[in-house]
């Protein structure tokens, strides 16, 4: 018996290890938020105040609560544009600034893009700043990279300069941070298809592709 | 205490210690597997240090790496503090091993991504104690066993 003991033990830490880590990774489902229909972004007067890319009668909205200097949020934006022409017409994405403190240049890439967007150019420059998110990241002054990505995409830089100081492209961007406090959202990127949160490990192209197809299905 | 019986109850130190190194590595397992380090938020630094392209090595999450590293430490000390040989030299490679991948993790931390990670910390503190527990194992053929 006691030839057998050391692997006795070792098979016992061996179950007892797998045995948590499943449990774990089962007892974690996260905890979905859903969006009160009362604040659906198909709520009446809501129109104005935001990003849509696609059209905008689509049946299904997926509401994504980005900060522009998070990694994950870079990645999923790229196929996050590839899935509105996938879909076409029946997706429109929805973008909700949500710039996260641990983020030194976040907020000013926000007010960047809103800036941006009084021109005309929201999604021009938050393609931009994703794209370009592991240069201006680690940048001394980023924002004198956010007014070259202006003059790239062919903005009035006095004019973009002066809103990005302005009281407007600052209320659009608390505006969607007070969205977020009244949803619970606290990380990102969070993402909602029609008002339903996607989980962590649904926010890859196939989950998403799943999620929408199946909001899809609901509608119809 | 004969040396024999002190080179014994080093490696069941070893063992348990070990056990809290499988811990922390198995919870950040489980972290990764569940995306839940994919996102920004929480604590800034474990986010950045955990969410990094150093988290993964093809694809595969470092930390499971570090549990199965674990694991066999805690397998090597328990066969060793049963008397068999061999296991020492495995043990000692393995924490070998891990204690300089730990110091180039701690590299990582300090001079590419600038953050630390609590749980990253802790591993390395559990990675040293160990490399000090094996370096004060008494040799293996010592002629004062009694």
């Amino acid at each position: 018996m006691k030839r057998y003991l050391p692997f006795i033990i070792v098979a016992v830490v061996a179950i007892a290890t797998l045995g948590s880590g499943a449990m774990l990774y089962r007892a974690r489902p996260p905890h979905r938020l859903t969006v009160p229909k009362d604040k659906s972004v198909s709520a009446k007067g809501d129109a104005e105040s935001m990003h849509v890319r696609g059209d905008p009668k689509a049946p299904v909205t997926l509401e994504e609560f980005g900060d522009f200097q998070c990694p994950p949020c870079g990645s999923i934006a790229g196929f996050l544009d590839e899935l509105v022409k996938e879909y076409d017409p029946h997706l429109r994405i929805v973008f909700r600034n949500l710039p996260l403190s641990m983020h030194e240049h976040a907020r000013d890439a926000a007010l960047a893009a809103e800036a941006a967007g009084l021109q005309g150019r929201f999604w021009d420059m938050h393609d931009v700043l994703y794209r370009e998110q592991a240069t201006w990241s680690k940048a001394a002054n980023a924002r004198e990279l956010f007014e070259s990505y202006a003059g790239m995409i062919g903005l009035n830089l006095d004019q973009f300069k002066k809103d990005m100081e302005g009281e407007k492209a600052r209320a659009r961007v608390d505006s969607d941070q007070e969205r977020a406090n009244s949803l619970g959202v606290k990380i990102t990127p969070t993402v909602f298809i029609n008002d339903y949160q996607m989980g962590p490990t649904d926010k890859t192209p196939e989950g998403l592709r799943a999620a929408i197809s199946a909001a899809l299905k609901e509608k119809s | 205490m004969t040396v024999s019986r002190f080179r014994n109850i080093l490696f069941i130190v070893v063992a348990i210690v070990s056990l809290a190194g499988l811990t922390d590595a198995a919870y950040l397992t489980v972290q990764a597997l569940t995306g839940e380090t994919a996102v920004c938020g929480g604590s800034p630094d474990c986010f950045r240090v955990l969410g990094s392209s150093y988290a993964k090595v093809t694809g595969i999450p470092v930390a499971a790496f570090g549990s199965l590293a674990y694991f066999s430490v805690f397998s090597f000390a328990t066969f060793a503090a049963f008397g068999y040989a061999r296991a020492r030299l495995f043990l000692t490679l393995t924490v070998g091993a891990m204690f300089l991948v730990t110091l180039w993790f701690l590299y990582v931390q300090a001079f590419v991504l600038h953050a630390y990670c609590r749980y990253c910390l802790f591993s390395a503190a559990i990675t040293f104690l160990l490399a000090g527990l094996v370096i004060a194992l008494p040799p293996s053929q010592d002629a004062s066993d009694a």
